[in-house]
């Protein structure tokens, strides 16, 4: 038996079991304000500052350690995630020259190590990721962190407390980008003989958690950074303990066994047998997209507006979220609905099977001439949600409007390469569009990769090699409107396009949903990849 | 003795070098790009053209084949493209640990095994031998992963009696034969003991029967052999045979299983090759399946020269 058809086996098997046997739960005893939490990386995420792992890397290694000049907010559950100063207190372009900003940073502020962090640090921590010569240059994590900061060209110290950026061109996106940068100590790494990988084992950021414990794939551990410059976060928990448990049913096990409190992504066929033993399923809405991303190129179907339209309606979005046990938002739009950057699309995207057909007929298709098209899916793979059973309810959907669609199934790994390579490579089979979900917060990565013409393979991932100039002078709008409240209009304009042209097939969003006992208290899911976990406390009752 | 030994460290050394050239092929000829472990999805092609160089997959095969193998050979594995760390160190702690978990799976599986063997096959058809052999028919037939799981629902989820994943309380670098370290073995040690233990108990009873039919025991008894001294003969002329199929079990169980590993989360060579696959972290891959390997051809050795030691019309053939 193949090992993939085992894997499928073991968890049918598992969930029978499961089911048979998930009378009560046991109390198992726990120490007082540890949280462990089960991870799905199948090892610990990188520790030097660029956390690798994508987004689980940087929520459990990245803001938990680290800090960025600028942070997310994480202290909403209810409204869309934003950004809010970090290590930086304010920024600002400079009004005369668009590419030049200015950070000024929090005073006062240290590492764990206890030097100070200061505008030297910055640089020496821009040095690490893009200046290949400089002695605390580290391959590692500039393969994570420079693609994250395409816009820097330069940077300096102004004064202790000051540093400005200068960017290859006006690009008010900076701040997105620079979000991604984690601040390691250079005092630290000094003091470990400049050597990353001493420092790995005792890494020192400014983030609310010091890493005390690092077992390279089975264990870290953290505890409170009581000096930590925002006291609203300094960790309530005595403990935070983080435990790769790749296998969904071992994360399952450990769970219902007490030996973690928290899991993150339980397998959906899990949660109604973790919500009968009283565990807690938590989720919420945030930016993850499970899309379809169509090519554009010549000879495409999907060049024709109606069929793209008549694709998106032929889709019972409520359907497929019954199939995913409720572990699912149905698409409204590319962004989830709620989004800052929503808008007001036109076209509303629903179910309608009708209005489908007529549009499929007025495009020239119809029962005797069916739509014929082919899509590559993966059988896995990260953020890919159960890739195989809801595109085969997607299949079955548009098969009822007239759209006939064969799937060429490939590993998760060759799918990520067909994306890199576009449409028109060799390795994309011939096909006219690819499943893939994307991590969409911020404009880079939700909308101009995809879509900016001049970013089609090899110079970028807009995989269907998508060109409208009236998106490309909307990016460009972005990038040179640099008040906030002016940025988000714009970018609720590009929303509105992407959905009113039907641009992609919009399915769903996942709900990042994770598991935990009920005495983990006080954990707030934000409307985010990444979450904070200071305010989280352990109750000394119950299981 | 010493003479067939050096001989037969002359026959492993191109079996080693074959290993070597499979492994190597094998994980390179495997569909994946090792760099998308380790690159964001959407990183340009500069910096994957820079970190190809770096790690040397620009190189043509044969060029990176001859490169690993002369750093092999001085005892350099190279380094965890995933993880940035050595190998040799990553390879190391597992080995130690699925050693560890091996050691025990043997020790219960070698005991029931041949416990279970010589009952049914001193009591050929009674009661005693069809409990026997359905315990080892159970043993070799049930999926282990299966079992495992069931286990893991039945004595962690639901009875709390057993931790379900891990090594140990705080993982396994403290490892040590207490109490609380052992706790974390006893799943993953029974789930895996019960295949060697099928395959042991089964070549035993049909070894014993055999040997119990023949007319030296017939010939022993006529001449007032107790049946302590006849089960002696019969332990020593079973011994060769159970010790190769031993040999071969017990090379199964230091490799590792990934499957149990995985389920259990114990961090030993299985848990390890599994994360390697998923990665496509090829140096990684390469060097614990070379490990492996060898560890296969060197206990094929030491089974060999035991087998000699106890039957030396071996060595002679």
């Amino acid at each position: 038996m193949p090992f993939r058809s085992m894997k499928n086996f073991t968890a049918r098997a598992a969930f029978a079991g499961a089911l048979a046997l998930s009378a009560q739960a046991p109390s198992a005893a726990m120490a007082q304000g540890t949280l462990r939490i089960g991870m799905t990386a199948s090892d610990i995420p990188l520790t030097t500052g660029q956390a690798d792992n994508g987004g689980e890397g940087m929520r459990f290694m990245g803001y938990t350690v680290y800090d960025g000049l600028i942070n997310w907010d994480l202290s909403s559950a209810t409204k869309p995630s934003d950004l809010v100063p970090g290590l930086a207190e304010s920024w600002a372009v400079d009004a005369a020259d668009k590419t030049k900003w200015t950070f000024k940073l929090r005073p006062g502020v240290t590492f764990h190590d206890g030097s100070d962090f200061t505008a030297d640090a910055v640089v020496w921590n821009l040095d690490k990721l893009l200046k290949n010569d400089s002695p605390q240059y580290d391959p590692r994590q500039s393969a994570q962190g420079r693609t994250r900061i395409p816009a820097v060209a330069s940077y300096r110290v102004v004064d202790p407390l000051t540093v400005e950026i200068v960017t290859k061109a006006p690009d008010a996106t900076l701040p997105y980008q620079i979000a991604w940068v984690m601040m390691s100590s250079p005092a630290q790494w000094e003091k470990l003989g400049r050597s990353w990988d001493a420092f790995a084992k005792t890494p020192s950021g400014t983030g609310p958690w010091k890493l005390t414990l690092f077992a390279p794939r089975e264990r870290a551990e953290m505890v409170p950074f009581k000096a930590y410059w925002d006291k609203a976060r300094v960790p309530k928990l005595d403990k935070l303990v983080l435990v790769p448990l790749p296998e969904a049913n071992a994360r399952v096990a450990a769970l219902r066994s007490g030996q973690v409190d928290w899991i993150e992504a339980p397998a959906p066929d899990a949660v109604a047998s973790l919500k009968g033993a009283g565990f807690t399923i938590v989720t919420n809405t945030y930016p993850h997209n499970w899309t379809w991303h169509l090519s554009r190129v010549e000879g495409s179907p999907w060049n024709d507006v109606r069929v793209r339209k008549a694709a998106n309606l032929a889709i019972d979005r409520e359907g497929l979220k019954e199939l995913l046990g409720g572990l699912a938002v149905p698409a409204t739009g590319f962004f989830p609905p709620g989004h800052q950057w929503f808008g007001h699309p036109t076209f509303k995207v629903t179910y309608d099977p009708a209005a489908a057909k007529k549009l499929l007929a007025e495009a020239g298709y119809g029962p005797n001439k069916p739509l014929k098209t082919k899509i590559a899916i993966s059988a896995s793979g990260s953020g890919q949600m159960q890739p195989l059973p809801m595109n085969e309810f997607v299949q079955q959907n548009l098969a009822e409007v007239g759209i006939q669609v064969d799937y060429e199934v490939v590993e998760w790994n060759t799918l990520i390469n067909i994306w890199r390579a576009g449409a028109k490579a060799d390795i994309s089979r011939g096909v006219t569009g690819i499943n893939y979900s994307y991590f969409i917060q911020d404009p880079f990565t939700g909308f101009i990769r995809h879509l900016q013409s001049n970013f089609a393979p090899p110079n970028g991932t807009n995989w269907g090699y998508y060109s409208d100039p009236a998106m490309d002078k909307l990016f460009d709008q972005v990038r040179n409107t640099f008040d906030k409240a002016e940025q988000t209009a714009v970018l609720e304009k590009v929303h509105e396009k992407f959905v009113d042209d039907a641009l992609f097939i919009m399915i769903t969003h996942d709900v990042n949903p994770r598991a935990m006992s009920p005495k983990v208290k006080g954990f707030v899911q934000a409307q985010n990849w990444f979450q904070d976990f200071s305010n989280i406390t352990i109750a000394t009752a119950g299981r | 003795m010493l003479l067939y030994i050096l001989k037969r460290l002359v026959a492993v050394t191109p079996v080693a070098f074959g290993v070597s050239l499979v492994c190597f092929l094998l994980v390179h000829l495997a569909p994946g790009d090792p760099l998308s472990a380790i690159l964001p999805a959407d990183a340009t092609q500069a910096t994957i053209d820079e970190m190809r160089a770096a790690y040397g997959f620009d190189k043509p095969l044969p060029v990176q084949y001859a490169i690993w193998l002369w750093h092999v050979l001085h005892g350099d594995l190279g380094v965890s493209i995933a993880t940035g760390r050595p190998v040799l160190g990553e390879v190391s702690r597992a080995v130690v640990n699925s050693l560890i978990l091996a050691s025990v799976a043997t020790l219960i599986g070698f005991t029931f095994g041949t416990l279970f063997g010589f009952v049914a096959g001193y009591h050929r058809n009674s009661i005693l031998d069809r409990v026997a052999s359905a315990i080892s028919v159970f043993g070799v037939s049930v999926p282990h992963y299966w079992l495992g799981m069931v286990m893991v629902i039945v004595f962690s989820a639901n009875l709390g009696w057993l931790p379900p994943t891990g090594a140990g309380p705080d993982g396994s670098g403290n490892w040590r034969p207490d109490l609380e370290h052992l706790r974390f073995i006893i799943l993953p040690a029974v789930t895996m003991s019960v295949i060697p233990m099928g395959i042991i108990a089964r070549t035993v009873r049909a070894l014993v029967a055999d040997i119990l039919a023949q007319d030296f025991v017939e010939a022993l008894r006529a001449k007032g052999l107790d049946e302590v001294g006849v089960f002696k003969h019969v332990v020593r002329n079973a011994a060769p045979t159970a010790l190769a199929i031993m040999g071969l079990q017990l090379g199964y169980l230091l490799g590792g299983s990934i499957l149990i590993e995985t389920v259990f989360a114990w961090p030993g060579t299985g848990f390890l090759l599994n994360a390697a696959i998923f990665q496509r972290d090829l140096p990684l891959l390469q060097g614990s399946i070379l490990v492996l390997a060898m560890f296969f051809v060197a206990l094929n050795l030491l089974v060999d020269v035991m087998q000699t030691a106890l039957d030396p019309r071996i060595e002679r053939a």
